[in-house]
């Protein structure tokens, strides 16, 4: 799960991070108030979505007096930014953080991720800050040092201070850089967060060290303990099919194609997206409705799936293990007949039973098209589209 | 021969008296599996389907003497039930749960440093050697006894491939599900090295999708160790970057864990890719027939 700038420093701010002094602003007005009462001479106004490269798009300016708070906040509150994260779409920006400005020396990168290789939380540091670190990795990649964590003790003061020496914080901000890191650390494991990006750290002209920007994002698994997290989602921020499919437990991600998908397991919904697109059609979603699935979970994805406008057919590929092919069967054909299929439905079951859901699709009398194999079903599925 | 379980593998249901551990144990004891106990605290004493139920994995195993647990428990408490049943000293722990936080696997992890247990998962759905033991989710009778070792990080996808192969008359030895999560218990490699020394086991297949390096990471120890063909299929070459496909560890960040970069190495590491998804069984044939061991591991009529 993903949370906005603003919300970010919120936590971080409880957890003794330094941050500069902002606050959240939903209105131009909101945006004025927000800065009279800041009463620093530079003001930042900053667009809050949930993507990277803002500033590129315009979304971030500075306001040298309150006028020009007024007019870039009248600007940026309701555009539509267009980043490398957003996807053409784009995002509008609803909600702003009005900053203090700082005297800003020099700008680091800070980062926690989990090592999949490594089964550990991993620190990583580099004097590049402001760019990509993807784009440091690639080119400069002695530029990056990294700090492997144990679990048993957590980051080390030692850990922090090497890193601090090693991206060349100045010597005598080296306490401060480490008291920042070792509370980002903090936040990561008490919050569960799956990464903790802070680009560009910053050290100032009074001599401090902070989270100039702050990308916080959350391991899923765990928002079950994480009530206070789970406060921050902004569903404005969020695909309202893929917040439809998480009320019923389904796995749904929306893609820019016109073959829905609906599959049972994730590796086998992946992979048929992958022969969609290997008879040159193109999938509309990914849709993993579960080991478990029930008729009225095929009831609720057949739903999800026709919400989206340009859904041409749809393609059922199941291969039922513990899961019964008549029970999916009966799902899909009461659904057909609750919404009134009206385009065309290729079914390819396996597994389980399957003989008699083979039966129950044949029987219904509903134009459904029978597939032998994952393969027959993507080829018919892609030309009935075509048609 | 095999590799981690067998007839004689002794297994314990962490999680016994729950929907989804009683259905699961049911399916094995009907397969064949020696189901010899289960755990679920407070109910110690009891007993379901006619196997005794106790309040600890230390219990379990003192009066049973098992050597394997599968884990049903639900995620909040699954990393607790690992730590439990290593503590044990179980030596082979499949935990099916699908949903563990990643920093309770982080500390799983850690703990199970220098301890005998071998963990599977989670998020995966088990392990099984067809017509011997089956531990976990998989449906048993799409499975026939035989010589291609499969490893997935998926659990359809691997009755997919499994399906592949039974129809065309090729038996397995051993399918083991490692589990879509990003911090998991054994890897490709692991999986690897027990299928190249185990003797019933002449070829791989070997299924991973897109998220982190353990592709690559296998397709060099294939290259540097493997004395049998393996040959791979990656799911998700269609996936756009920075979302999450169901698996929480299927997931393109960085311009890291494509499906195209996996393909490359492996390809340059001597593995057949299958193209698609639908010809798994079918690459993998293809390659025993030019290492002329096709003969040996057709094993059941089509």
């Amino acid at each position: 799960m993903n949370i906005h700038e603003y919300q970010g420093k919120e936590i971080l701010r409880s957890y003794g991070v330094a941050v500069p002094n902002g606050k959240v602003a939903y209105s131009v007005d909101e945006a004025v108030e927000a800065a009279k009462s800041l009463g620093t001479a530079v003001t930042v106004v900053k667009a809050q979505i949930h993507a990277g490269g803002r500033g590129k798009a315009g979304g971030v300016k500075v306001a040298k007096n309150l006028e020009e708070v007024r007019t870039y906040a009248d600007e940026i509150l309701g555009k539509t930014l267009v980043t490398h994260q957003t996807g053409p779409e784009g995002k509008e920006v609803k909600r702003l953080l009005i900053e203090e400005g700082c005297d800003i020396q020099s700008e680091y990168y800070i980062g926690l991720v989990v090592d999949r290789a490594a089964d550990r939380i991993v620190m990583m540091g580099s004097e590049e800050g402001g760019t990509e670190i993807e784009e440091v990795a690639e080119k400069t990649p002695e530029k990056i040092f990294k700090e492997v964590v144990d679990p048993v003790v957590g980051l080390m003061p030692y850990q922090a201070r090497r890193l601090a020496f090693n991206i060349n914080i100045p010597k005598d901000l080296v306490r401060e850089a480490v008291k920042f890191m070792m509370g980002l650390y903090q936040v990561f494991v008490d919050k569960d967060c799956s990464i903790a990006e802070i680009n560009p750290l910053v050290t100032t002209g009074d001599g401090k060290v902070m989270a100039l920007d702050a990308k916080l994002n959350f391991d899923s698994n765990a928002l079950y303990r994480q009530k206070d997290v789970l406060e921050y989602r902004d569903l404005d921020e969020e695909d309202p099919k893929e917040i439809e499919a998480s009320k019923f437990d389904l796995s749904y991600i929306s893609l820019d194609g016109n073959i829905g998908c609906m599959v049972n397991g994730a590796g086998l919904a992946m992979a048929t997206m992958d022969i969609i697109k290997h008879y040159n059609g193109d999938p509309a979603n990914f849709l993993d409705v579960g080991g478990g699935a029930t008729k009225e979970k095929v009831t609720e994805a057949f739903k999800i799936i026709l919400s989206d406008e340009n859904v041409k057919g749809i393609y059922v590929n199941i291969f039922g293990g513990i899961m019964k092919c008549d029970v999916i069967a009966e799902g899909v054909v009461a659904a057909t007949k609750e919404v009134g299929l009206e385009i065309p439905l290729v079914v390819r079951l396996e597994g389980t039973n399957v003989d008699l859901g083979k039966k129950i699709l044949e029987e219904s009398g509903l134009d459904i098209t029978a597939a032998d194999s994952m393969a027959d079903g993507a080829e018919k599925i892609v030309s009935l589209v075509k048609a | 021969m095999s590799i981690l379980i067998n007839k004689d593998t002794k297994v314990i249901v962490q999680g016994i008296t729950g929907a989804t551990g009683l259905f699961h144990t049911k399916q094995a004891v009907e397969y064949g599996t020696n189901i010899v106990g289960g755990v679920t605290p407070g109910k110690g004493g009891t007993e379901v389907e006619g196997i005794p139920v106790f309040d600890t994995v230390t219990d379990a195993v003192a009066k049973t003497g098992a050597n394997a647990s599968v884990i049903y428990v639900p995620p909040p408490f699954a990393a607790d039930a690992i730590m439990e049943a290593a503590d044990a000293g179980i030596e082979l722990v499949i935990t099916i749960t699908e949903g563990i936080p990643v920093t309770d696997m982080i500390k799983v992890k850690r703990y199970l440093e220098g301890k005998q247990t071998r963990l599977i998962g989670p998020n995966c759905p088990g392990v099984i050697t067809p017509e011997e033991c089956k531990i976990g989710i998989m449906p048993g009778y799409i499975h026939k006894k035989g010589h291609v070792g499969v490893v997935s990080r998926s659990g359809t996808l691997t009755y997919e491939a499994v399906h592949q192969l039974s129809t065309e008359g090729i038996g397995q030895s051993t399918a083991v599900g490692i589990g879509g999560d990003p911090v998991n218990g054994t890897n490709f490699i692991d999986v690897l090295k027990l299928f190249n020394e185990d003797e019933d086991t002449y070829a791989v297949i070997m299924i991973g999708e897109i998220g982190g390096t353990a592709e690559e990471e296998a397709a060099e120890w294939i290259k540097a160790n493997m004395k049998k063909p393996v040959v791979g299929f990656i799911g998700g070459q269609t996936a756009p970057p920075g979302k999450r496909m169901g698996h929480a560890g299927a997931i393109i960040s960085g311009g890291k864990g494509t499906a195209a970069e996996k393909i490359k190495t492996l390809q340059n590491c001597g593995v057949k890719v299958a193209e698609t998804p639908a010809v798994m069984g079918e690459t993998l044939i293809s390659v025993l027939k030019e290492q002329g061991i096709y003969e040996k591991c057709v094993t059941h009529k089509k």
